[in-house]
């Protein structure tokens, strides 16, 4: 039975026989609208006549100057690969553990006190400040038994601060992200569906992996992107996790690993630093980034456009 | 009350119906097993169909939260008829239909006693993904998968989560499913296309061919008509009196008209209760319990 959803009519009044109270709700409502239409263009705007002012190629290419300064000299090519590196280590971990944690309650949870409880404790995380999650990751992972996670000192002290570190306590950010959107997903697919496929002889996991998997992919790419997105954005975990220096440090070992164990910056804490409040002392390099992180986000909110369009054809009729 | 003459409808009639005048059963049809004397051939069951038992139902109770759904129900299921349940909304036939796959189990609610055979094994001791390939349903609702029309058969052919067997060897089956579904012309032009493009009926129609696929031995149908057209339901109750020839089908309606077409065996349920079994002409020419006579007349449901 494919009925489409009806698209609802909209009522043609005219507002001239509404009462004065009512007028003038809806012009705030509507002034409400437009201001923040205009807010949205100005960020944008500004950000963009800063940017075409201040960024110039070499910024993209350049690493940054040695030392607190940058006004003399340094582009900022190693928070450009901080920012990316980042994100991609903290959706690596946040988006099988959302998924899987979802999955686990929206398809099985029993006992029905712990899906609860884990539905809580995703709240509570969600709720977190950046900074508190930052605070936290830093106290926790000094401890020496995670040394191989972090930059250390000589004498083994263990820093608690790498892009390991700051990856794990940015998926935290994310999490609560993944987690809701599929659950939104998975509660949107009908029972008929699971219950075809258990009457064919699947099992749950086969139900998930072939049934359930496929039709909420865009509801898990949302969640993802919009993750992604805050990781990018996020500054208290990485002026705390991630050492503090702008260049990328490596901290011995193997070269990958070496450079992941090791400190470095992103688009976020080179902005900070390089603004009145920090050290940088070059605010035009602080405008640059800021464009470049904002074009970023903004290509990343597009892209959960497109796929919760994508979302809107063929699905549950 | 006067009895209820059958209604005015058309007869599926498969090749040439052997002219036997059905006589009620002797005896209490809920007793009769398939061996039971006396019980006539359907006049529209296949000359060549053999009849014999595929699950039988004893005792059968299901409550929701304590809430009973379906008393002391017994019933055999017996492969070359379509048995029809009918009964007013509410009056267990879907709960019993589901219990025969053990999809009340889905439910957390759901409490079942009483026992339930297939081929005479008890369904308890079968593992329950066995049991349902063996004992496959098609919904009230036509429910495909969001695949391909070929996706959707095939699933049900492969072990599980695999994707194996790839679709070269995989086609013949797929083929013969939807032929046997009769939507194979409809689509042989385009498997590739999204199950959910099709019309409600080819939908349908799909959700048998994907349920006959796996080779049951039992096929249940749940209302599958009642989200159909004219035309679709036309279709799909040709192929149910077709599918009679090889597998034991059930089918819960609320069309009285489509019981008395379609099928050899109906029962009667009330209230949870099994009011009255036995071959489709009995039921609708001389329903022996009042209720049933009641519920034919359009007394109540």
């Amino acid at each position: 039975m494919a009925t489409t959803p009806s698209t609802r009519t909209q009522a043609v009044e005219s507002t001239a026989t509404w009462r004065r109270s009512d007028r003038v709700a809806l012009a705030l409502c509507w002034a409400a609208g437009i201001a923040l239409c205009v807010i949205a263009a100005a960020i944008v705007l500004y950000m963009l006549y800063k940017g075409i002012q201040t960024l110039r190629p070499s910024l993209l290419v350049d690493r940054p100057a040695d030392g607190a300064s940058q006004r003399e000299a340094g582009g900022f090519l190693d928070p450009l690969v901080g920012t990316v590196v980042l994100t991609v280590m903290a959706t690596a971990i946040a988006l099988p553990l959302g998924v899987a944690t979802a999955l686990w309650l929206v398809e099985y949870g029993r006992p029905s006190g712990l899906a609860r409880a884990v539905e809580s404790g995703i709240e509570v995380i969600a709720g977190t400040p950046t900074i508190v999650l930052a605070i936290f990751g830093l106290a926790f992972f000094s401890q020496e038994i995670f040394s191989l996670l972090s930059f250390t000192a000589e004498g083994n002290a263990v820093f608690g601060r790498s892009f390991f570190i700051a990856a794990i306590m940015m998926s935290f950010i994310a999490l609560p992200l993944v987690f809701g959107s599929t659950r939104e997903a998975l509660l949107a697919v009908p029972a008929y569906v699971r219950e075809a496929s258990y009457a064919l002889g699947k099992s749950r996991w086969a139900t998930i992996r072939r049934v359930l998997l496929p039709s909420i992919r865009p509801g898990i790419a949302t969640g993802t992107a919009l993750g992604m997105g805050r990781i990018a954005g996020d500054t208290a975990i990485v002026v705390i996790l991630l050492g503090g220096t702008l260049r990328l440090e490596e901290a011995g070992g193997p070269p990958i690993f070496s450079t992941l164990k090791g400190t470095g910056s992103t688009l976020t804490s080179y902005v900070y630093e390089n603004s009145p409040a920090g050290e940088g002392n070059a605010y035009d390099k602080a405008y640059a980034a800021a464009f470049v992180l904002l074009l970023v986000v903004i290509a990343l909110n597009f892209a959960i456009d497109v796929i919760a369009r994508e979302r809107g054809d063929a699905r549950w009729s | 009350m006067e009895l209820m003459p059958p209604p005015p409808v058309r007869r599926i009639v498969l090749d040439d119906p052997p002219n036997v005048v059905a006589a009620p059963p002797t005896g209490t049809t809920t007793t009769a097993g398939p061996a039971a004397p006396g019980r006539p051939a359907a006049s529209r069951r296949h000359p060549g169909a053999v009849v014999r038992e595929r699950m039988r139902i004893e005792g059968l109770s299901v409550t929701y939260s304590g809430k009973p759904a379906v008393r002391e129900v017994s019933l055999s299921i017996r492969a070359g008829e379509v048995l029809a349940l009918i009964g007013p909304s509410g009056c267990g036939k879907t709960t019993l239909l589901r219990t025969l796959n053990r999809l009340t189990e889905l439910t957390a609610t759901a409490k079942r006693s009483g026992s339930l055979s297939l081929d005479s094994d008890n369904v308890d001791t079968l593992d329950v993904t066995e049991l349902r390939r063996r004992v496959t349903m098609v919904f009230q609702q036509p429910n495909p998968f969001p695949m391909s029309i070929f996706e959707n058969v095939a699933y049900a052919l492969r072990e599980q989560a695999q994707r194996r067997p790839k679709r070269p060897e995989l086609a013949p089956a797929v083929e013969s499913a939807l032929r046997r579904a009769g939507l194979w012309d409809e689509v042989a032009d385009d498997l590739d296309r999204p199950a959910l493009r099709l019309s409600g009926g080819q939908q349908q129609r799909l959700c048998i061919a994907r349920a006959l696929a796996a080779q049951p031995e039992v096929l249940l149908l749940d209302e599958p008509c009642s989200a159909l057209d004219p035309r679709s339901t036309a279709i799909i109750e040709h192929l149910i009196v077709e599918l009679r020839q090889d597998l034991a089908v059930v089918i819960v309606t609320h069309n009285l008209q489509q019981a008395y077409r379609v099928a050899d065996s109906v029962a009667f349920m009330y209230l949870g209760e099994l009011v009255e079994h036995g071959s489709a002409e009995q039921v609708f020419g001389a329903p022996r319990a009042e209720r049933t006579r009641e519920y034919l007349a359009g007394a109540f449901g």
